[in-house]
């Protein structure tokens, strides 16, 4: 059985997967990460997304094996040791982006990466594009906009 | 997901080799469609063979050719500030490509081999009429695509590099479908000194094509009117539960249309 070494979260792990492990079954199975959440398995609503090495992947769409050497960061990794949360998860919070929470460990990864990829700040618009790899059932988009919005001047001050 | 074996050569003859022994190897880029394929268990290789340690990457623009690596990821495509400049039309076609993390894995080459007839790759490298380069020889753009996810590639040749000329106008518009953000009809338009060239996605039964009537239009005239009344025929058009053969041929027009309005 292929081992695949990782680090996730700033820890490195050695699992012994299938070849055709995916990402998200070793992160939610084999190291009981299940804030990473499976919704459509079809590469479409973006719960599972994750960092890679710094940007953003679907995790249901990754071989275990893939991850080989890399460094990945999922929704439990994004926190400080005391509990502080990231300012996205703060946000998410102040501004109610939420209803049943399911969506919510993708959409969090991906706002991330998307405020890293626009430090020039982005408008209401570019949020809602960048976010189109995203789904809530709730449709509770107009507040994770918000949220955004309201993360991206946090994490650009720093 | 059936099951099968893995590696990840370190160079493009490994690989070549790796996936030469085996009837039943394939190769593995980004993973954006395959992984799909195999968690559907549409495909059933013994063997997957990565190439994502072959390098392969990146993009270099030099006497009027841009080059990119066929382990090109779209984001890169979509962000490269030489190639918004050469080729703005192709810059833009890699920015709608999926999502923002799927474009972060998905790959040039690994769009082409797999030719899917809504993808929006093959429409951008029929109308500029680009090169693929092989480990094994170089093709034109006219000869790769032989109908939906068929290629000229044979087995065990791995896309290196695809060389784009440079021309004086280019854009890409598409029709897409809502969820899954492929094109229900895709149209690319190019201008060169000798002419235009127009190649469509997502219409046709056949996957990617060129569009006679609309070149001869363009060529004579690159300007939005010049696409009026010139048609397309239903017969050959994909028709499902998104689109009918007839709105697809009706879109191809109205597509087209805005492709040259936006080039």
């Amino acid at each position: 059985m292929p081992q695949v070494t990782l680090t996730v979260n700033g820890k490195q792990h050695t699992v012994a997967v299938e070849a055709r492990t995916l990402l998200v079954e070793l992160l939610r199975e084999k190291l009981g990460l299940t804030g990473t959440h499976v919704g459509c398995d079809t590469s479409q609503c973006g719960a599972c997304v994750v960092h890679v090495d710094g940007v953003s992947a679907k995790s249901c769409t990754m071989l275990a094996v893939q991850a080989e050497g890399t460094s990945v960061l999922t929704i439990e990794g994004l926190a400080a040791a005391d509990g502080t949360l990231h300012p996205m998860q703060e946000m998410f919070r102040e501004h109610h982006a939420l209803q049943c929470g399911f969506c919510t460990p993708g959409m969090v990864l991906s706002a991330i990466d998307l405020v890293n990829s626009h430090p020039q700040g982005m408008t209401e618009k570019e949020i809602r594009e960048g976010l189109e790899g995203n789904l809530c059932r709730c449709t509770g988009y107009h507040n994770i906009v918000k949220a955004i919005d309201a993360a991206q001047s946090l994490m650009h001050a720093k | 997901m059936y099951d099968f074996t893995y590696s990840k050569p370190a160079s493009l003859g490994d690989a070549v080799a790796a996936l030469s022994k085996d009837a039943e190897a394939k190769p593995l880029a980004g993973g954006m469609t395959y992984i799909p394929v195999l968690k559907q268990r549409l495909a059933k290789p013994s063997a997957v063979v990565d190439l994502s340690g072959l390098g392969m990457s990146g993009i270099i623009i030099v006497g009027g050719k841009v080059k990119i690596g066929a382990m090109t990821t779209h984001d890169t495509v979509a962000k490269h500030a030489g190639l918004k400049a050469a080729i703005p039309g192709l810059a833009a076609l890699a920015s709608g490509i999926g999502d923002e993390a799927v474009r972060h894995r998905g790959t040039i080459g690994g769009s082409l081999a797999n030719n899917d007839p809504a993808a929006c790759y093959p429409s951008a490298v029929l109308a500029l009429g680009a090169t693929i380069t092989t480990n094994k020889r170089s093709i034109a753009a006219d000869d790769f695509f032989q109908g939906m996810f068929t290629t000229a590639l044979e087995h065990g040749e791995i896309i290196t590099e695809v060389e784009f000329p440079v021309p004086e106008k280019a854009a890409y518009e598409k029709f897409k479908n809502p969820a899954s953000r492929y094109a229900i009809v895709g149209v690319f338009v190019a201008k060169f000194a000798n002419g235009a060239r127009v190649a469509v996605t997502g219409a046709s039964q056949s996957g990617v094509f060129r569009h006679e009537g609309m070149e001869k239009a363009l060529s004579a005239n690159f300007s939005p009117d010049a696409t009026k009344g010139v048609t397309t025929p239903a017969d050959d058009m994909n028709g499902d539960i998104h689109a009918s053969a007839e709105y697809r041929a009706h879109l191809v027009g109205v597509i087209t249309k805005r492709a040259v309005a936006k080039a």
